[in-house]
């Protein structure tokens, strides 16, 4: 048999204040993954401000790409596909990204992949996990999407459960700010947390009535929120680190169980998860044991590849490339894509 | 040398090739759509009917403006996308002195207004000298409608604007203008790449050119954000 040609994807990624751009691979292996993060800017506004974020994607796009390029050896003449973040995320964000990817497609006459965000962070475990294949579980927890999601196949997704209100992500975010941890606070809670008593404050473990795998993380923030408030009514000192251990502890209860009973239920014996909250490590420990006790086998990316990057949709744009989608040169942002829906 | 132009920075999308001094094809929509729809299909269509190969292109322009700000972006990184697919340099032409070319050799001062909401536009004047050079008065800005028309009534000589500005501020004009002018007519008032590629070419000519990566655009206002902040700071050294 004649050997298969590999498959090299540009992809470029730009849905919020990541600009990045990565080369991979046959969707598993990186040769270069390129990240300008702006949070730097973004932190003197406490969040992500669009309009900065859009101008600065198009001062830092061009090096970014080049060099994803000068890191993988390879020039564009090397590249198969080009793949390009077209949704979720900021529009103005997401236009620099697309309106840049279908020049480079169009001057080279390559095939553009247009790729889903989320997708994207649920690929990421592919490209460490090299056994990992569909169907499998997979709990997507980020900045703006907490998902329970069942990947049946390569590019099919099936919605199993999703937040009724705020993403664990910007629960993280809102806490963080209301304890003055500043922005982007997950990681500063992660942080903290591991000193404090996960069990100090017992906050609410969410249900949504007659939705077993939906999430809601609104509450637990409000109680937060009013425990804050408490404290300063009967002028006690605030513990701090006690109370974001609490918090966290809540959070990752919350998402473990549902977790934990999907792939009971449906017998599944794999469970991914991915987003930003996924590089958090009190997760990662509470999901691993939880695997470890059902027999299931867990999978993770390193925290380097949770968080916002192009490596990923460069594995998620494989899988659509060899799958034949294919986008015209009029492709759009599509700020509000949902998770499996192709446009 | 040929050239190709791209304008997004309103409502027009325009794409152009200058092959020499032959415009080989212009392409103008003035239409809703968004620009991420019909840019880059415009480009595609401009190259097949003319049988250019993206290869055969020496120097990419854009529009890089004051303007729409997202407007601006999709011009630019299509722009910046194909300068670096190609390895080719590019030109930045400023928005306000392509559509002033659109009025070549006029002998009247020529203002072009860009709609830039709240009340502003976004402006600039100029005249053609007797060689039909074009010279601008002074720097590019944002203006009141109030700031323009005591301006252009300061200098008291005939001036035709160009530019949808004028829709937004033709019944000020017309209330406060005292020096004699004139809109010009919707065949001229619009931006068009024919006139970015032109002043592209002059670019090239004065070894103006720049690196892909450098070009960015001129949004001549900030962002929301950095007004406020800025606001926020001034208003803190002043307390
Ligand atoms: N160690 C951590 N613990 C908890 N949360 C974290 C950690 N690291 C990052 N986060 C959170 O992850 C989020 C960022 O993740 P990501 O980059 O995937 O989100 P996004 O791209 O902004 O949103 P989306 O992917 O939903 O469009 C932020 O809310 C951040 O606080
Ligand atoms: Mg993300």
């Amino acid at each position: 048999m004649e050997k298969q040609e590999d498959v090299l994807i540009l992809a470029i990624e730009s849905s919020c204040d990541e600009t990045a751009a990565a080369v991979v691979k046959n969707g598993r292996v990186v040769l270069s993954n390129i990240i300008n993060s702006q949070i730097d800017i973004h932190t003197l506004y406490g969040g992500v401000v669009p309009e900065i974020a859009s101008r600065k994607h198009i001062e830092n796009i061009n090096p970014v790409i080049e060099l994803a390029l000068k890191d993988a050896g390879v020039t564009l003449d090397d590249i198969t596909a080009v793949a390009v973040t077209y949704g979720p995320g900021l529009v103005g964000a997401l236009l620099v990204g697309v309106a840049e990817a279908k020049a480079i497609a169009f001057a080279k006459n390559k095939p553009l992949v247009g790729v889903h965000h989320i997708e994207g962070h649920i690929c990421a475990n592919y490209i460490e996990h090299p056994d990992l294949e569909p169907p499998f579980a997979a709990l997507v927890v980020s900045g703006g999407h907490t998902h329970l999601v069942m990947v049946n196949d390569y590019g099919e997704y099936e919605i199993v459960g999703r937040t009724r209100d705020d993403a664990a992500g910007e629960a993280f975010d809102k806490v963080a700010r209301a304890v003055g941890l500043g922005y982007p606070g997950g990681p500063k809670i992660d942080r903290l947390a591991k000193e404090g008593n996960p069990h100090a404050v017992e906050f609410p473990r969410a249900h949504v009535e007659d939705s077993p795998y939906d999430f809601s993380f609104s509450g637990i923030k409000s109680a937060v929120l009013n425990y804050i408030n408490q404290c300063e009514m009967k002028k006690e000192q605030l513990n701090k680190t006690d109370l974001v251990a609490s918090f966290q502890n809540a959070v990752v209860d919350a998402l473990v169980s549902r977790a934990m009973m999907l792939v009971r239920e449906r017998n599944i014996d794999k469970l991914a998860i991915a987003g930003g909250v996924a590089s958090n490590s009190a997760l990662r420990s509470a999901i691993q044991s939880a695997c470890e006790q059902n027999g299931i086998k867990y999978y993770s990316p390193s925290p380097g590849l949770c968080t916002d990057n192009a490596a990923m949709i460069g594995s998620a744009g494989y899988y659509e490339y060899i799958k034949g989608v294919r986008h015209g040169y009029d492709l759009n942002a599509v700020p509000n894509l949902k998770l499996g829906e192709r446009v | 040398m040929r050239i190709l132009a791209v304008e997004s920075s309103a409502v027009t999308a325009s794409a152009a090739i200058l092959t020499d001094d032959i415009m080989t094809a212009e392409y103008t929509i003035n239409y809703k759509k968004t620009h991420s729809q019909t840019l880059l299909p415009m480009i595609a269509e401009i190259f097949k009917m003319t049988d250019t190969k993206p290869d055969d292109i020496d120097v990419i322009a854009v529009s890089v403006g004051p303007g729409s700000f997202t407007g601006l972006r999709i011009g630019v990184a299509t722009g910046k996308g194909m300068a670096l697919a190609l390895g080719k340099k590019m030109a930045a032409v400023p928005t306000l002195d392509a559509m002033a070319y659109n009025l070549y050799g006029t002998d009247k001062l020529i203002c072009s207004v860009m709609d830039a909401r709240r009340q502003h536009l976004y402006n600039n004047i100029y005249y053609f000298d007797e060689e039909n050079s074009l010279h601008k008065l002074r720097q590019q800005s944002l203006s009141s409608y109030e700031e323009l028309t005591a301006e252009l009534n300061e200098l008291g000589k005939e001036v035709i604007f160009i530019g949808d500005g004028v829709s937004a501020a033709g019944r000020f004009f017309e209330e406060k203008l005292t020096c004699r002018y004139e809109f010009a007519p919707a065949h001229i008032t619009t931006q068009r790449a024919a006139s970015v590629a032109f002043l592209a070419k002059k670019q090239a000519e004065r070894g103006e050119l720049v690196d892909a990566a450098a070009v960015k655009p001129d949004y001549l206002r900030p962002s929301q954000a950095e007004r406020e902040l800025a606001e926020k700071q001034e208003a803190e050294t002043d307390a």
